[in-house]
């Protein structure tokens, strides 16, 4: 059993952080809050310029031909800087799913881009905040496309979309050109204005059916273990970068003539949050060793990362907030970032909920 | 990364199930999870019938001595296997498949052995490790006092220099097996003059000495397996002490150090991978308000929180071991581990004896789930969150060690330890 990353996976992660500090930084970040821009462009470029796009798509399709333990490392350390840009839409979900379900033909005609950074992808799977399959009621006739996904991460700012739609054999998925027409595109205000969400709306855009007929909840449903690993990784990250953002405030902050880390009610929730953080990196690891060496094991140790990472972010969000006191309550401080981040990846995929129940249903089948 | 054996490890796991299978009879389904708390079992265990619970431990442990087993990490010169720490967690796991009687040396095996190897001499050594590794010395610790539990360099056990011996008075409490052990480890003050950390000195005592009284204290679970025990001008030989004159603290950190690993620590306490899937089938069988058990939303995603929070604290126990096998130094890591797993096995049994309705208060074997395991689990627990540092102390510890946060203001650091206030000197 070994637990720690390559040498090479380390390497990888020292860059990554050399990157994102200079690029992502908070002041980086509260630009993008404030603006209306859809993501950060400038770190995108340099990000696809680096490579980071291309880790896990393989080198017939212009990728680095690395895996996911690569992608992992970027993720944390993603998660951690409060990257603000379409990677995981692009890269983890729709590069995935047409990894897994694509054609030759696209995977020759998109994975170059993607991997590139030449177009940027997303998947549209929520109706009005709904996310199962049972639920889509956006139509595909005769690869035409109409009705209204909400909300989609990345909308605003992707080339391309990966829809969920209603045809003769049941859920199919579809890859639309969002540059091709019969589609409009609006933002929805969300609480995380650095990750900005869109609502789509298809009125006859013409679909590219991916995958078979009838098999898109089944291709979501697969795809979605592979994206809560990773996006555990950011939980992770997210989840660190608050508890340190905490624990320097109660070093600096005196109150009482002392530092308010030396009260025990102050360094004791921070002990929580460092407990919680390490049990949920113990579980992402885990979930990324399963996705690229043990897929027998995916749902279930996917299942449970997501969980941790979602109860970690939250908690060491939501204290890290509390223990700033007044000014933590600010637009102009930072803690609210994860606060909100922490929520916006909560809301992919759907939350604990889902996951716990995910988690109870693979246990089931093993025992 | 990789969470499966090199072919190195799957030798080795081989090899030791097939020494275990030869040697032990396969556990049964409920008897897979947390033996820790088969002392926690009820009544009077006082007398012959705990004897023979010794004696039992005391033949397995010689058995696995003499096949090369007894302690994989120590050195071959002890008599251990001179294997690494995987190869223990890998024993460990295999161990923990199998009926074998009560652990009763993780005090002498898991606490003062490694105390003794690092800070002992050489004479120290080979006198104490190879009989506490072949189990026929069984050890207890004499550390805690009724006024020292977490301010444990509180204490007030006495021991004055008088020629090559050290005399010693005082009273010790929470000792486990004292009364059954050859050997103890005890820490007193030697100078009450000197700041409390550093008037502290550590010694190895015969538990057999004049003067060393052993009462039972009556736990909540019923059992005794507790004592206490009182110091009346008892005589250590200077050769029995272990560090310096004065670094009693040093040396017992080590000690606490490597008890907080051997409670929170190691594989296998719900038998691996599938033993949240055992407890899942046994909820098969419980309805709750009409209804089966595994029907209930409630259950359903307490259950699934409780198995991802285990597999976090297994996994994270793993991580440790694994970066301490690559050379990484011990640090306080093991403080996250006794911290989280005290509180998740506190909440599952009480969530599991709820689900037992009428029955969740019996500790009736026939009437309750996996034979009143869990009703055992939630008197034993407490005493979890307390040995070896409180909940309280582990926060400490984490933000302390592990995140630098500032400690507490001390108002007895440095001032000599006889004018340190007490509740006692207050009224007085």
């Amino acid at each position: 059993m070994n637990f720690k990353f390559s040498q090479d996976q380390e390497m990888m992660r020292d860059s990554a952080k050399r990157l994102l500090a200079d690029l992502s930084t908070y002041a980086a970040v509260h630009k993008i809050l404030d603006s209306d821009a859809t993501h950060d462009a400038n770190l995108w470029k340099q990000m696809a310029e680096a490579g980071w796009l291309s880790t896990a798509i393989p080198e017939e399709y212009g990728g680095a031909g690395m895996g996911y333990l690569e992608l992992a490392v970027l993720a944390e350390e993603m998660g951690k800087a409060l990257a603000c840009t379409p990677f995981a839409s692009s890269i983890y979900f729709a590069a995935e799913l047409i990894k897994a379900a694509g054609s030759e033909s696209q995977k020759t005609t998109y994975l170059p881009k993607l991997a590139m950074g030449e177009s940027i992808a997303t998947v549209a799977y929520a109706e009005k905040g709904r996310i199962d399959a049972a639920g889509v009621q956006v139509k595909a006739q005769g690869g035409k496309l109409t009705g209204t996904k909400s909300p989609v991460a990345d909308g605003l700012c992707a080339d391309l979309v990966i829809v969920s739609a209603r045809d003769d054999q049941g859920v199919s998925l579809y890859l639309v050109d969002l540059n091709a027409g019969g589609v409009s595109r609006e933002p929805v205000a969300t609480m995380d204005r650095t990750r900005k969400q869109a609502r789509l709306t298809f009125n006859g855009a013409q679909g590219e059916l991916l995958g078979q007929a009838g098999q898109g909840g089944a291709l979501l449903d697969a795809a979605s273990y592979k994206v809560a690993a990773l996006l555990a990784f950011e939980q992770v990250g997210g989840a660190q970068d608050a508890m340190e953002m905490a624990t320097q405030y109660a070093k600096e902050r005196y109150a009482f003539g002392r530092p308010i880390g030396s009260f025990q009610a102050i360094k004791h929730r921070i002990a929580d949050m460092f407990v919680k953080v390490e049990m949920a990196r113990s579980s992402a690891y885990y979930a990324a060793w399963a996705l690229e060496s043990a897929p027998e094991k995916l749902h279930q140790a996917a299942s449970a990362a997501r969980v941790m990472g979602i109860d970690a972010y939250s908690f060491a969000a939501q204290e890290n907030v509390q223990i700033h006191g007044g000014i933590g309550f600010t637009w102009e401080a930072n803690p609210h970032l994860h606060m909100k981040r922490a929520k916006h990846l909560e809301s992919l995929l759907g939350g604990g909920i889902v996951w716990r129940e995910r988690l109870m249903r693979s246990m089931e089948a093993a025992a | 990364m990789d969470f499966n054996d090199t072919p190195q490890e799957a030798e080795f796991r081989a090899e030791a199930n097939r020494w275990l299978s030869q040697n032990a009879k396969p556990r049964s389904e409920s008897g897979n999870m947390m033996s820790m708390f088969a002392e926690s079992e009820g009544g009077d265990l006082r007398g012959e019938a705990e004897w023979q619970m010794v004696r039992e431990a005391q033949a397995w442990q010689r058995k696995k001595a003499d096949a090369g087993w007894g302690v994989i990490t120590w050195p071959k010169k002890y008599g251990g296997r001179g294997g690494n720490i995987m190869q223990s967690v890998i024993w460990g796991q295999e161990e923990s498949k199998f009926e074998t009687p009560a652990n009763i040396f993780m005090i002498g095996i898991g606490m003062a052995g490694p105390t003794i190897m690092t800070h002992g001499t050489n004479e120290q050594k080979d006198r104490y490790l190879p009989p506490m590794l072949r189990g026929e010395e069984v050890w207890c610790q004499l550390f805690s006092e009724p006024g020292a539990g977490s301010d444990l360099a509180g204490l007030r056990t006495r021991a004055v220099k008088d020629g090559n011996d050290w005399i010693i008075n005082g009273q010790k409490v929470w000792t486990s097996g004292a009364h059954y052990s050859k050997w103890g480890i005890l820490v007193t003050r030697h100078d009450p003059t000197l700041p409390k950390h550093k008037g502290l000195t550590y010694f190895i005592v015969d538990m057999e000495s004049p003067g060393i009284e052993v009462r039972p204290i009556r736990q909540i679970t019923g059992g005794a397996n507790f004592n206490e025990v009182f110091f009346n001008d008892v005589r250590i030989p200077d050769s029995n002490r272990l560090g310096a004159v004065g670094q009693g603290w040093a040396v017992s950190i080590t000690t606490l150090m490597n008890e907080r690993m051997s409670i929170g620590g190691g594989g296998g306490l719900f038998g691996g991978d599938n033993g949240l899937g055992s407890i899942i089938a046994l909820l098969r069988g419980l309805t709750v308000d009409g209804r089966p058990a595994l029907e209930h939303d409630a259950v359903r995603q307490k259950m699934a929180e409780f198995a991802a929070r285990f597999k976090g604290l297994e996994l994270t126990g793993y991580r440790t071991l694994s970066a301490l096998s690559q050379g990484a130094m011990p640090g306080s890591e093991s403080s996250i581990m006794k911290l989280a797993m005290g509180l998740l096995v506190q909440e599952m049994a009480a969530f599991i004896m709820e689900l037992q309705a009428a029955s969740g208060v019996l500790t009736d074997k026939q009437e309750t789930l996996m034979e009143a395991m869990w009703q055992q689990a939630y008197l034993g627990i407490p005493a979890i969150r307390i040995a070896g540092g409180t909940d309280e102390v582990q926060r400490n510890i984490i933000g302390e060690r592990i995140l630098g946060l500032p400690t507490d203001i001390r108002l007895d650091k440095n001032v000599p330890f006889n004018e340190v206030p007490t509740g006692a000197s207050k009224k007085g």
